[in-house]
């Protein structure tokens, strides 16, 4: 193997800086560069910019050298990529594999890029192991991506958008949602694609996404006080939400498994739980007292899977 | 009446009917259009209610006024509910708020029937014309279908809708009959007929358009001819009720699955007969069979997606009833021993479909690691599917089952007893936060 020429002999491990938490394109990048390096996994460190507001804030961090003082075994994808005497020796993976890679970069784990990188090493040394579905890293992967994606459906499902006007008085409907990991960038598309033709924005504490009917604009991160509050409208939502809840057929942890706790507080409907529950305890409770507690109950999500 | 008021009564008078999903329509947005909406395949759950259920559609009834009298439903004739009536507008003002705020994937609209089941059917298909044509909403639309209507409704009402739906609201014509004595178990099965038709004759015209070629014209022009109609790309859905006749479990299971082969249904609903206020004297108010209903849910699993025919899953000769202890593949699984254990290195996808507590997702992961190499227990462990139901039906490797294991008499016992232990160490052992900080990478 050739010897590695970013200073592997001198002992000192190399950081990777990509540009921001879900920043899969750099990750890539640096990881092919890497690859075709030989660098081994745990002579890695990965680092990323926090948020995207420090890009939107402090523009090119290397542009005007802020970081290059300490910095030497510090690189950028791009940095990296100059490196590489020549194209490395491919690593092929399959479309879907590399969705789940591009998934569990979103992950809050700040292991997930290390996980990522070791997996493809190992891919390279040993090509067979790309089709072992059931090894021990690769089902780590997977348990990321899995997290993430549930996250993108949930925020897909859980955001609440409600009217509202910008500075110059165009109406505009704004919503406030506090993902578990980094998707705001991931989930944003959906949303463009169902109301192209609405002004919107999603704030989180982490970014705050746009769409001015052209293009998704980012922003740093918001608090929730600056979403609007209930509208008259949001009554007619909240009846609907209690008539069309059946009493008869109380199931709480069904609802608690698909709804959890955390995301309560920015749904509006979730306010009417307690009473409907209580109302519907004295109503009906003695005959489902008489039922049991089944955990195994659920439409056909429960039924599916573990049959 | 005020809108909200009304709304509280229509979607009180809806909530009974399970039917509620809003998937199988792929490839839908409102990129280049006026309205809004889209439509990517997996449907969305908005939100849930503490009856466990999801919240995806506007789910309402157009009226609770009804001329019939079926005797399980609050809005026959004879019940004394409060009735209300929405306007067409209103309805589309709603939906189109409601997905607005993003709490909905689109509407699905049903009706009691008022003056005839034509001037009713128009109603319908009118909510959903000026959805589609007025606002160019390009979301979800699941319209309930009048069976005795005009089937040049029923066309138009599918070229609207993304999904139809006729109940069949019994398992037997003899129930139906019984309980719900203005309708026609014929006339359901022939306008189901129709339906599965008209979505056969638009999926073959689209194959046909996808295949061909484009046609030059001239100018150097180039254009496909123009698209067919589209209709219900979504399928056809129906809903039986479960509890409110003396359909056994095997009736319920056959008559499914003659929906599936013979109209080819997405989805038949299995709603357990609900207590309703106001009740018929008929039927007695009782507790809703929710287990049973659940298990009839797992048997339809297994005969969609796991190659179970439905009298294997309830061999004739039988009670007839599913098994309310434990799974019906559990269940097929302890009648069938002589079939197991299932060497899971070497048995084809079928029988790995067959063990119980395997699903279709750790199936298709046991036979890709197995194509590389030789499974052993530490893979079943790694997919969390270890659990006592799995290891008594499998060998690997390096696991056998206790000789005799599976002979024994007191196997079915004993896997209860595991299995309501297993239950508690998972509620107590936060399992799933755990995953991710087992990785020790650093
Ligand atoms: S036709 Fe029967 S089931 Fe339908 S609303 Fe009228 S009474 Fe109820």
């Amino acid at each position: 193997m050739r010897a590695a020429p970013y200073g592997a002999e001198s002992g000192q491990a190399l950081s990777v800086l990509l540009d921001a938490p879900d920043d899969f394109a750099g990750f890539r990048q640096a990881a092919r560069a890497l690859l075709a390096l030989g660098a081994a996994p745990d002579g890695v460190h990965w680092r990323w910019n926090d948020t995207l507001a420090t890009r939107a804030a402090e523009g090119d961090l290397f542009a005007d050298g802020k970081l290059s003082s300490a910095q030497d075994r510090v690189l950028t994808p791009d940095a990296l990529d100059l490196l590489v005497p020549a194209p490395g020796r491919p690593v092929h993976i399959r479309k879907a594999q590399l969705a789940v890679l591009r998934d569990a970069c979103c992950h809050r784990n700040p292991a997930r890029f290390a996980l990522c990188y070791r997996w493809l090493w190992r891919v390279q040394r040993m090509p067979q192991l790309a089709g072992d579905a059931l090894d021990a890293d690769w089902r780590d992967l997977e348990r990321l991506a899995h997290a993430v994606g549930r996250e993108i459906h949930k925020m897909h499902a859980f955001v609440r958008f409600r009217p509202a006007q910008d500075a110059s008085g165009e109406p505009l409907h704004v919503a406030w949602f506090e993902p578990e990991h980094h998707i705001v960038r991931a989930a944003s598309g959906f949303f463009m694609r169902r109301f192209t033709n609405m002004r919107w924005a999603i704030l989180s504490p982490d970014c705050s996404v746009l769409w001015d009917l052209h293009a998704l604009q980012w922003a740093p991160g918001a608090t929730a006080a600056q979403a609007p509050g209930p509208d008259a409208g949001e009554a007619l939502w909240l009846a609907y939400y209690q008539s069309t809840f059946n009493p008869a057929r109380l199931k709480e942890q069904a609802m608690l498994r698909e709804m959890p706790r955390r995301y309560w507080k920015n749904l509006p409907e979730t306010q009417a739980i307690s009473a409907l529950v209580a109302t519907a305890r004295s109503r009906t409770g003695h005959m489902l007292a008489a039922m049991g507690d089944d955990p195994g109950e659920g439409e056909a999500a429960g039924a599916g899977e573990d049959s | 009446m005020q809108t909200i008021a009304k709304l509280r009564i229509l979607a009180d008078a809806a909530k009974y009917d399970a039917s509620c999903a809003s998937s199988g329509v792929k490839g839908r947005d409102s990129l280049g259009g006026k309205g809004m909406g889209s439509a990517e395949g997996m449907g969305i759950c908005h939100s849930y209610t503490p009856d466990g259920r999801c919240v995806s559609l506007l789910k309402i009834l157009l009226t609770n006024f009804c001329i019939y009298d079926c005797r399980y439903c609050i809005n026959r004739k004879s019940s004394n509910v409060q009735r209300a009536r929405f306007t067409a507008a209103e309805v589309v003002a709603l939906t189109l708020d409601f997905y607005r705020r993003n709490c909905i994937e689109g509407l699905f609209l049903s009706s009691g029937i008022i003056q005839s089941s034509n001037y009713t059917m128009e109603q319908l298909v009118e909510v959903a014309r000026s959805l589609r044509e007025d606002h160019d909403f390009r979301g979800y639309i699941h319209l309930k279908t009048i069976p005795d209507a005009d089937p040049q409704l029923l066309a138009l009402a599918g070229r609207h809708a993304d999904r139809l739906s006729i109940n069949i609201e019994l398992p037997t014509s003899q129930g139906l009959q019984q309980l719900a004595p203005e309708k026609s178990a014929s006339g359901i099965a022939s306008a189901m007929g129709d339906v599965a038709r008209h979505i056969d004759e638009a999926r073959q015209e689209g194959q046909a358009h996808a295949a061909q070629k484009p046609v030059s014209l001239p100018g150097a022009q180039r254009a496909r001819r123009a698209r067919p109609a589209r209709y219900a790309p979504g399928g056809q859905s129906t809903q039986m009720i479960v509890g409110a006749d003396g359909a056994s479990d095997a009736v319920i299971l056959r008559t499914s699955s003659a929906l599936y082969t013979g109209h080819r249904l997405r989805r038949v609903y299995y709603s357990a007969f609900s207590p309703i206020p106001n009740a018929s004297a008929d039927l007695p108010l009782q507790a809703p069979p929710l287990i049973r209903e659940h298990r009839l849910y797992q048997a339809d699993w297994l005969m969609r997606f796991y190659g179970f025919a439905h009298e294997e899953i309830i061999a004739p000769g039988a009670t007839g009833m599913l098994d309310l202890e434990i799974d019906p593949k559990l269940a097929w699984a302890l009648a069938h021993r002589q079939h197991f254990p299932i060497n899971l290195n070497r048995a084809p996808k079928e029988w790995l479909l067959r063990v119980p507590g395997l699903g279709g997702r750790s199936v298709e992961r046991l036979l890709a690691a197995r194509s590389v190499r030789s499974l052993r227990l530490a893979d079943l462990q790694q997919l969390h599917v270890a659990s006592a139901k799995v290891l008594a039906f499998v060998e690997l490797a390096d696991y056998h089952p206790r000789p005799g294991a599976l002979e024994s008499a007191q196997l079915r016992e004993q896997l209860i007893a595991q299995m309501a232990q297993g239950a508690v160490q998972r509620r107590h052992s936060g399992m799933h936060l755990t995953a991710a900080g087992q990785m020790a990478l650093f």
